[in-house]
């Protein structure tokens, strides 16, 4: 600046700042109408209000014996329902104290120990565990195997081996009356 | 160049619209005699019309189809099962969309394995190398949302599972996987969404290939021994000898593509593609198609006790299954930096034997992971896939940086005529005295 020929005045320089400011201001309100506009660009892919409104599922549980489970459909997603035995509540409850990848005691994943309600989505890549249908592969804990990848969940749910973070999630329910529960 | 302006057609009409709007010249300049070609370019540099005219052919197959394609869960299925049965050639239009994309993976990686053999993507070629790696990904993109639209048990699955490797990202996975969705599961706001982007991704790949070409037509193509071309001694124009050696090849590829769509179309398929998506029911053996399954491979490799997990700074901030699902798009876009992990100054592997010799392992390595992503994550696979996923990354992290700046290349040929010349010299010296051993100079 020094080596031109006309020093600069002050109000030149006062002309810069307040052209900085413009600059900064209307880039700023520019941005940040872009943005507003993107919004329901980029909203419209999530769940509109009728795939919302399919929130909640009744099941009755009384034909479940003992032993059984039954798979019902929820948000487009399988729900396990698990009539649990007292050998799978107990082994359940003793493998409480051992170290889990994802740990949870028993008692906080069921609301009565003898149904074990849980999204039936494998907390890897979203297939369908096996173990719910007689015959199929429990896996090595007794619960649930997921072919896809090999993760091992035990008769809570949890994952025991495999590549899965987490445990089977526990979707929201309440037990309507003692042989009916509302999922959702 | 100058000569565009005053170049002067023989057609009074073209020379009319040529002065209007210089299209002719433009594409005698792109693909015609004006455009200088390397003269020594063998027949791996077919593959890059090849690519190009498959685009066109997926293009022209799939508007086809979209034309009897119904975007719904309730009828996706039996609209493909009706365009098989019922629409005149409709089997024929689906099995050149189905088999032409395999096609087109096929001519892609061998595009792919001719440059980084011959080292194309070097200064000054970054943007054009580049641009390739952006081309790889959109055709990925493409290729995984056409292939859930049949919704058989495979798409469904398979969008499944890809999907949720986005769960992996911490605190906001889950919402951008609903995101995707548009709802709880993979459902028919996902379908007709994949079906919209499905159509727009080849207009988009369109797009960077014609910057592909701008940036190709900049410094024109690299050669066999990399070196540039300095004289008019060193090139020929595209037209006729390239269009003609172009059109050779691409009937030897038509011979091949139609071979399996008439004997073979299901071949590259998976057979429970043939029951409808039931999203209850998790097909045993989950597969992607073919040409994903190198990076399959590298994401399943990632088990809380890989080595390179477990023991490496990883482990402590992120889980296996996020570390697999980083390094798959980590091994695509790690290529993008191949131009500066590679220091070479001498660009083709013929001059570069240690480099060659890897490049080779690495290749071989690419199969190996390729056969490994078909394979039940069980038994010895998991510990073959983890070692060639380990060379993977070893390649290009350590292996390229390390020999291509330590390694002393041979002497290239001081020009692409030279080199032309010498070896028309040798055959037509094996020729004449085929008995004779070569003379040493001091004999």
């Amino acid at each position: 600046m020094s080596d031109t020929a006309k020093p600069l005045g002050d109000a030149e320089i006062d002309d810069k700042s307040k052209r900085d400011f413009l600059f900064t201001t209307t880039g700023t309100v520019a941005a940040v109408g872009a943005a507003a506009a993107a919004w329901p660009f980029i909203h419209q892919m999530n769940p509109a209000a009728d795939t919302l409104a399919l929130s909640s599922t009744e099941v009755d549980l009384g034909p479940i014996e003992e032993g059984q489970s039954i798979t019902v459909v929820w948000r487009g997603k399988p729900v396990f329902i698990r009539h649990r035995t007292s050998t799978e509540i107990k082994s359940a409850r003793e493998d409480d104290k051992k170290v889990l990848p994802d740990n949870e005691t028993d008692a906080e994943r069921v609301k009565n120990p003898q149904w074990l309600i849980m999204v039936g989505v494998c907390t890897h890549l979203g297939c369908i565990p096996l173990g719910n249908k007689g015959g199929e592969n429990k896996g090595e804990y007794g619960g649930w195997f997921c072919p896809c990848h090999g993760s091992h969940y035990d008769t809570s749910g949890r994952i025991r081996r495999g590549p899965a973070p987490t445990n089977l999630a526990i979707p929201e329910y309440t037990f309507v009356s003692d042989t009916r529960v509302k999922i959702g | 160049m100058s000569s565009n302006a005053s170049k002067a057609f023989k057609n009074p009409v073209v020379n009319w619209i040529e002065y209007r709007l210089p299209i002719f010249s433009f594409v005698d300049n792109s693909l015609g005699s004006q455009y200088p070609t390397p003269k020594n370019l063998n027949y791996f540099w077919n593959f890059g019309s090849l690519a190009g005219i498959t685009l066109g052919i997926m293009i022209v197959s799939g508007i086809v189809l979209a034309m009897h394609y119904t975007a719904h869960v309730d009828h996706a299925f039996d609209s493909v099962e009706r365009i098989m049965r019922d629409v005149n050639y409709g089997w024929l239009i689906r099995y050149i969309h189905m088999n032409g994309a395999s096609m087109f993976f096929i001519v892609i990686y061998i595009h792919m394995f001719r440059g980084l053999y011959y080292g194309s993507y070097h200064a000054p070629r970054e943007i054009l190398w580049m641009l390739g790696v952006l081309i790889l990904l959109a055709m990925m993109a493409t290729a995984f949302m056409g292939y859930v639209l049949p919704w058989g048990q495979m798409s469904f699955w398979g969008a499944t599972v890809i999907t949720n490797l986005f769960s992996a990202i911490p605190i906001v996975g889950d919402d951008i996987v609903t995101l995707l969705w548009g709802g709880f599961s993979v459902d028919n706001p996902t379908l007709s969404r994949f079906f919209s982007l499905h159509y727009l991704m080849p207009f988009v790949i369109v797009g960077l290939v014609v910057l592909h070409i701008w940036a190709l037509h900049v410094h024109g193509s690299n050669n066999p021994i990399g070196i540039d071309a300095k004289t008019d001694q060193d090139t020929i124009g595209f037209h006729p000898y390239y269009t003609a050696k172009d059109l050779f090849g691409f009937g030897a590829f038509m011979t091949f593509f139609m071979f399996f769509v008439f004997f073979a179309p299901n071949f590259f398929g998976e057979p429970d593609n043939y029951i409808e998506a039931d999203s209850l029911v998790t097909p045993a053996h989950i597969v992607p198609e073919w040409y994903f399954l190198p990076f399959y491979a590298i994401l399943r490799a990632f088990t809380a006790d890989f080595f390179l997990y477990a023991f490496t700074p990883i482990s402590w901030i992120m889980s296996a299954k996020l570390a697999g699902v980083l390094a798959m798009f980590a091994s695509i876009l790690l290529l993008l930096g191949m131009p500066w992990l590679d220091g070479s100054k001498v660009k083709s592997s013929q001059f570069r034997p240690l480099f060659r010799m890897f490049y080779w392992l690495f290749f071989v390595n690419c199969i190996v992971l390729g056969i490994v992503g078909g394979k039940p994550a069980e038994g010895v696979w998991i510990y073959i896939g983890q070692a060639t996923t380990t060379y993977y990354f070893a390649h290009l992290l350590f292996i390229v940086p390390l020999i291509s700046r330590l390694e002393r290349p041979a002497a290239p040929p001081d020009s692409i005529s030279a080199a032309v010349t010498a070896k028309a010299k040798k055959v037509s010296l094996d020729r004449f005295n085929p008995a004779e051993p070569a003379m040493a100079p001091g004999e």
